[in-house]
């Protein structure tokens, strides 16, 4: 208990969080290489990469001085116990976090080289290049068909015959498609919670995105609701860049590749999902993974 | 007497060892049962007070509705035709409307008195007349008794004498004549149904192009045009309006033929009493020997007059006939309010609700429209009447229909203003449901559809207001029954007690936006209280607030199926 209660308190110094960074961010550690082994696993060419992010709803800070790389065409992990900031980071990728009133965001985050952050940036395509499935399933109140067509026809995409044939691959894409091929019009709110779920990554993949956020997608499902998404999760790890965020840690070692250990606001470890599960570098992890907290 | 329990509870208390510190005060479990047995008993009641609520409620609303059922469907039926002889010899036919109780006073003790209907407007002057059960001498019910509909003066009640045409006597005695009647008669209905088509056909159409080209000729003088060419356009236009006058006169000289050979047979009524009283067989609407009817036969004039009242046009100011225009009216002024008030309704709305900061501002606009719901409607009219039929009216005369003035056009009470008249006056209805509506649509579906890359608009317009949609329909529901109902703000904006035509005909441009109309509400104070013959028809009166309270309905519950549909469509959705 003792040594949870330091770790917390070299975490996050208790003082004033808001202006000025944690203490061991305030003497500026980050010069050229300095590669701090327990923060960066050495990931090459990643797709995104987010730089010094810090967030603040109002005056509470949320984030702190975030970096870390997102390997493409991998699972990476955000994990960490409820109020960590990992939703939150997930959220700024496709610049979610827009809509809430009094957020303010400092640092950068690149997609293929260019900041997102950028007022110059068209947002709307920025979130069809970086998908997002959530927490709680929200499909429309529309048919299965239309649900998935929504993306598309946003897109300009209007064709009966294209529209057909994205729908057709996108529902197999989410391995939806034998289940529903025959109530295509029906309501997509009559399915069951998996299957509303898949049809959400349906509903995003449908838009050929590159990168997938997946915001505790199987925190409201049974387990073979869920294996059926992790499954599906591992067959489109083909094609797509997938950040996932969730607090099983089960889940986090089953399906991902890289994980990223948040906590108060800080990114505490990020690395191999191996290795950051069976050789932590910071205690912790260590605790947090062996269910000592969180 | 709690004192007392409370006191002994304390000593057997101090008695056992030590007690825990005090806990309620005047403690004890006694209390406590005491109190929860009062507030189960407060709960019953309570529980008993909204149900009696509720009762009371319904009991008013059933007994409204048995009212004007019971008063106004039993119009339709017809009653016997008695013939009463009185004491002093005097004979009266008519119908018994209303039989009642003296009161015993202290030379006469209690006894009937009969309302009897004896029409007859023409001869009596009266229309109803009251007698006393001690003056009727014998009462009969002849089987030759006839009631007249007609079209001017209300019913006749009395017996057939007579038929003539022209000098010559078609039939005499009460069974010729009514033999020689039935045949007869039906030719006249002919005659009739033909002479309205020509005026509202032909002979409308043709006033139709005059109006118009008299307009057009109008405008020519007005326009600044070289004279050579303003007088040859001028002479054509003279010509045609001159070939138009022509056939006008042919057809209104037709006309006039009809009409002769319309009224050229006659009846003669013997009444009661025993006048004779002569009228032209057109005249009569429809005749019966009510005494001499079935059961079956009551019933099928009972279903006619009804349907009559639905779908005829009125007569004689609004008390006989149908009331189909003011159904009409009704249906379509609010029909017009609908497409007016749901727009800007849910458009306002949509940028309190979603577009506009939340904030002090938005706060105030907000009870401010709640508050515009509570403004007298009376004040709405005067301000479609200032706002919408001066001032806009006004201008679009000026700028599109200056060659009718000074006659207006627009610049007059009429159905479209009405409209929007009662969409101003509704129009919080809207926005509040429409806000509800928007308000649980949840956050997250907005964000998936944000995700996906659409934009604010586009998730507004895909997704958020066709699931609102269902929160929309309720407020059109209760602005389409605020507005069926009202009556005040459209005496002043363009309600009439009786209009010449309907506002959609088969003149182009079909829909006359600009011409007045009849409304329920407004016939119901008409006929209820401004008519001449305010006794002969309370039961229009309250025949009229039931079809009115069925078209509300019928409106209302064509707007829950389209909800119900929605509903469906998006099965579980949140709203």
């Amino acid at each position: 208990m003792t040594e949870i209660d330091t770790a917390r308190r070299h975490a996050m110094p208790e003082s004033h969080p808001h202006p000025p960074l944690a203490p061991a961010a305030a003497a500026p550690v980050l010069p050229e290489p300095a590669r701090d082994p327990a923060l960066d696993p050495g990931i090459v060419d990643p797709i995104l990469s987010i730089e010094h992010l810090s967030l603040w709803y109002g005056a509470k800070q949320a984030l702190n001085d975030i970096s870390l790389a997102i390997p493409e065409k991998k699972i990476t992990a955000f994990i960490g116990p409820s109020g960590c900031g990992k939703s939150t980071l997930l959220r700024c990728i496709n610049r979610l976090n827009d809509l809430v009133d009094g957020v303010s965001i400092e640092g950068e985050i690149r997609f293929e080289g260019g900041n997102i952050q950028d007022p110059q940036v068209d947002i709307n395509l920025l979130r069809k290049r970086i998908g997002m499935v959530f927490q709680k399933s929200n499909p429309f109140p529309k048919s299965i068909y239309e649900n998935v067509a929504y993306g598309p026809r946003i897109q300009g995409i209007n064709k009966k015959r294209e529209l057909d044939e994205i729908v057709e691959t996108s529902l197999k894409g989410a391995a939806l498609w034998d289940e529903v091929k025959d109530r295509l019009h029906e309501s997509a709110l009559g399915m069951s919670g998996g299957q509303q779920q898949r049809l959400c990554i349906a509903r995003a993949i449908a838009v050929e995105p590159e990168v997938i956020l997946l915001d505790e997608p199987c925190s409201a499902l049974d387990p073979i609701a869920t294996a059926r998404v992790e499954e599906l999760m591992q067959d489109l790890k083909e094609k797509y860049t997938q950040v996932i965020v969730t607090h099983n840690m089960q889940q986090a070692s089953r399906v991902s590749d890289y994980t990223a250990f948040l906590y108060l606001g800080e990114l505490i470890e990020y690395g191999g999902t191996e290795k950051l599960f069976l050789n932590p570098v910071k205690k912790q992890t260590e605790d947090y993974i062996t269910g000592r907290f969180g | 007497m709690p004192e007392t329990i409370s006191i002994g509870e304390t000593a057997t208390r101090s008695a056992l060892p030590p007690a825990p510190a005090p806990r309620l005060r005047g403690g004890g479990a006694e209390r406590l049962a005491r109190n929860r047995r009062r507030s189960a008993f407060f709960g019953r009641a309570f529980t008993w007070l909204c149900g009696g609520a509720l009762a009371f409620n319904l009991l008013l609303v059933i007994g409204i509705l048995t009212l004007l059922i019971v008063n106004g469907m039993g119009y339709f039926w017809q009653k016997d035709l008695v013939l009463l002889a009185q004491k002093d010899g005097n004979k009266i036919l008519g119908e018994v409307w209303e039989v009642e109780k003296t009161r015993a006073t202290v030379d006469a003790k209690a006894h009937d008195r009969f309302r009897l209907k004896i029409g007859n407007r023409d001869v009596s002057g009266l229309d109803f007349a009251w007698l006393d059960e001690k003056d009727v001498a014998s009462r009969s019910f002849p089987q030759d008794a006839v009631l007249l509909e007609r079209l001017e003066y209300g019913n006749f009640y009395g017996f057939m004498a007579e038929l003539r045409a022209g000098g010559r006597v078609l039939a005499t005695g009460p069974e010729a004549v009514w033999k020689a009647f039935g045949p007869l008669h039906a030719r006249k209905d002919q005659e009739l149904a033909a002479i309205r088509q020509l005026e509202r056909g032909a002979i409308g159409d043709i006033n139709y192009e005059i109006e118009h080209l008299r307009l057009a000729r109008k405008r020519l003088d007005a326009a600044s045009l070289p004279a050579a060419e303003k007088a040859r356009q001028a002479a054509a236009l003279d010509s045609q309006l001159e070939r138009r006058q022509a056939a006008y006169q042919q057809l209104a000289d037709r006309l006039a033929r009809m009409r002769q050979a319309f009224s050229a047979e006659t009846l003669v009524m013997r009444t009661a009493g025993g006048e004779n009283k002569e009228m032209p067989v057109g005249n009569v609407v429809h005749a019966y020997r009510p005494n001499a009817l079935g059961v079956f036969a009551r019933l099928r004039l009972y279903l006619y007059r009804l349907w009559e009242f639905v779908t005829a046009d009125p007569r004689e100011s609004n008390t006989e006939g149908g009331i189909f225009p003011a159904i009409f009216g009704t249906v379509m002024m609010v029909f017009l309010m609908s497409i007016a008030v749901v727009p800007l309704g849910v458009l306002a709305a949509l940028y309190l609700r979603e577009y506009a900061k939340q904030g002090l501002l938005v706060r105030i606009v907000r009870i401010a429209v709640n508050n515009l719901a509570g403004v007298p409607s009376i004040v709405f009219g005067v301000f479609g009447l200032g706002f919408f039929v001066y001032l806009i009216g006004g201008s679009i005369d000026r700028l599109f229909f200056a060659d009718a003035l000074p006659t207006p056009t627009f610049g007059t009470g009429g159905i479209l203003w009405a409209a929007l008249t009662l969409a101003l006056l509704t129009v919080p209805v809207v926005i509040v449901a429409a806000e509800e509506g928007l308000a649980a649509v949840p956050r997250i579906v907005r964000e998936g559809s944000l995700a996906l890359g659409a934009t604010k608009f586009e998730t507004l317009w895909r997704v958020v207001l066709p699931a609102a949609a269902p929160g929309i329909l309720t407020g059109m529901i209760l602005a389409m029954a605020r507005a069926a109902g009202e009556v005040a703000p459209l005496m002043i904006v363009g309600m009439v007690k009786l209009a010449p035509s309907l506002p959609l005909d088969h003149h182009f441009p079909y829909v006359h936006l600009e011409r007045k109309f009849m409304h329920l509400g407004f016939h119901i104070y008409d006929v209820g209280f401004q008519s001449p013959n305010v006794e002969a028809t309370k039961p229009i009166v309250f025949a009229t607030a039931l079809l009115l309270i069925l078209v509300v309905t019928l409106t209302n519950l064509a707007a829950i199926a389209l909800r119900n549909h929605l509903r469906r469509k998006y099965a579980g959705s949140a709203i």
